[in-house]
């Protein structure tokens, strides 16, 4: 395989500038290709992610056919100008413009990466209506019941989330419990086998409702305008 | 590895064929594991990154080849790293534009793509030394071999672990899946099972070839 051999005559140093140059040009024309794709790709990337929102949007808010974004600043939330700079929410609404749900990101550690997920909140039965994964990287099989396990996905048919009275945080915490020990609408009834990815989903959930629901029923007025 | 390492190579079908069956660069050289056992799960994954990887291949290769009297020997690896990083980064764009559900099957196994050792390894032993027209065709088919083994691993392994075939089920309901076949121990089983396929086709090939010609020889 080697073939150099003693034979050869010793190559003639390379001047300083021959490396230079070509280690400038090979980075200036490299320089050239990245942004250039990145630009070309940019728009249709932008397009897909928010096919991907609105799919998932339509799924986890029953009857909602056209949406709007609103974002979600300390307590305030506004419509989405073009910059965001707090939680995203999305809106969806049915034909007659009547509000249906919203939609919301939320995150947490599963058993091999950071699973993602949207969840679709009803403010009217301040229950969670259903969750679509985002991102996520667990074990195909086993894991991955959070998505295709439809005992699970009952969970979310109507899942309690309500506001405490004091404003303040929920009233019932969201739980997970044992499989086949659900006994309260705010419980989730995990997947034995999969309990890590189960207790992440119940995890984020609670997290983020603790959080935004409260913001979401004192600012509903101004989101169920279309 | 006997590819021709310093004189110019006439291009002949053999130049497209080698990459394809001689110099395979999975089942043969072995070279590019790691795509090779991680994203082949699924056959369109494995469809995906053999085409990504090909791509990249047969692009920076033909920089490299057209690049290769002006690129001085002491700074040769940095030049084909940033050569191939930017290949690499526009297929990651162009996959994120083409389908994010793709590009999040794939993970970061796309950008992994730069070292791919079989990719260097084509610039540093092949490219380098050799004409475009044939680094071009030496590189379809050195991709194309590489994309028929990831095919291979891919289509057994979502068969066996998921009962489908490009999405498509195969079986019905009844059939419950060996899930094991698309974890990563599955990955090591079949590509076992395959380099031990062409292993005894390549043995026998050769022991016929010896009868043929009659006595063998020594070594």
């Amino acid at each position: 395989m080697n073939t150099t051999s003693a034979n050869n005559p010793p190559l003639p140093p390379t001047p300083a500038f021959n490396m230079l140059r070509t280690l400038g040009l090979v980075a200036t024309l490299s320089g050239l290709l990245v942004v250039l794709s990145y630009q070309v790709t940019l728009p249709m990337i932008e397009r897909n992610k928010q096919q991907a929102i609105e799919k998932a949007l339509y799924k986890v808010v029953p009857g909602a056919v056209q949406r709007k974004d609103f974002v979600a600043i300390e307590e305030r939330i506004e419509l989405l100008d073009t910059q965001p700079e707090g939680t995203l929410l999305y809106a969806g609404y049915d034909q007659t413009g009547q509000l249906k749900g919203i939609a919301l990101e939320t995150a947490a550690a599963g058993y091999q990466d950071v699973i993602r997920l949207l969840y679709g909140y009803d403010p009217y039965c301040q229950c969670i209506r259903g969750i679509q994964v985002l991102k996520m990287a667990e074990t195909p099989g086993i894991g991955d019941k959070i998505i295709k396990d439809a005992r699970f996905q009952q969970n979310f048919e109507a899942l309690e989330a309500r506001m405490h009275p004091s404003g303040k945080g929920l009233q019932q915490a969201i739980v997970p419990v044992k499989q086949g020990n659900k006994t309260e609408a705010w419980q989730i009834d995990a997947i034995s086998g999969a309990t890590i990815s189960s207790n992440a989903v119940a995890r984020m959930l609670n997290e983020t409702s603790q959080h935004m629901v409260p913001i979401i029923m004192k600012n509903l007025p101004i989101m169920e305008q279309f | 590895m006997a590819s021709l390492p310093n004189q110019q190579e006439t291009i002949t079908l053999d130049t497209f064929l080698r990459g394809l069956w001689q110099e395979n660069p999975v089942f043969v050289m072995l070279l590019g594991m790691c795509p090779v056992l991680a994203v082949t799960n699924s056959a369109i994954n494995a469809l995906a990154m053999g085409l990504a990887s090909t791509f990249v291949l047969v692009a920076s290769n033909s920089l490299v080849s057209l690049m290769r009297h002006f690129i001085p020997k002491q700074v040769r690896i940095a030049t084909y790293i940033i050569i191939i990083a930017t290949f690499v980064t526009m297929v990651d764009y162009a996959i994120q534009a083409i389908s994010l559900e793709l590009y999040n099957a794939l993970g970061a196994f796309i950008q992994l793509i730069v070292v791919n050792c079989m990719i260097l390894g084509r610039a540093e032993a092949y490219a380098s030394k050799q004409r475009l027209g044939a680094t071009i065709i030496n590189g379809l088919g050195i991709g194309a071999g590489f994309t028929f083994a990831l095919l291979c691993l891919g289509i057994v392994r979502e068969i066996l672990g998921a009962g489908s075939l490009f999405g498509f089920d195969l079986f019905g309901d009844q059939f419950q899946p060996w899930v094991v076949m698309i974890l990563p121990p599955g990955g090591f089983f079949v590509l076992g099972a395959w380099l031990l396929l062409f292993n005894w086709l390549r043995t026998r090939r050769e022991a016929k070839l010896l009868e043929t010609e009659g006595a063998p020889h020594d070594g």
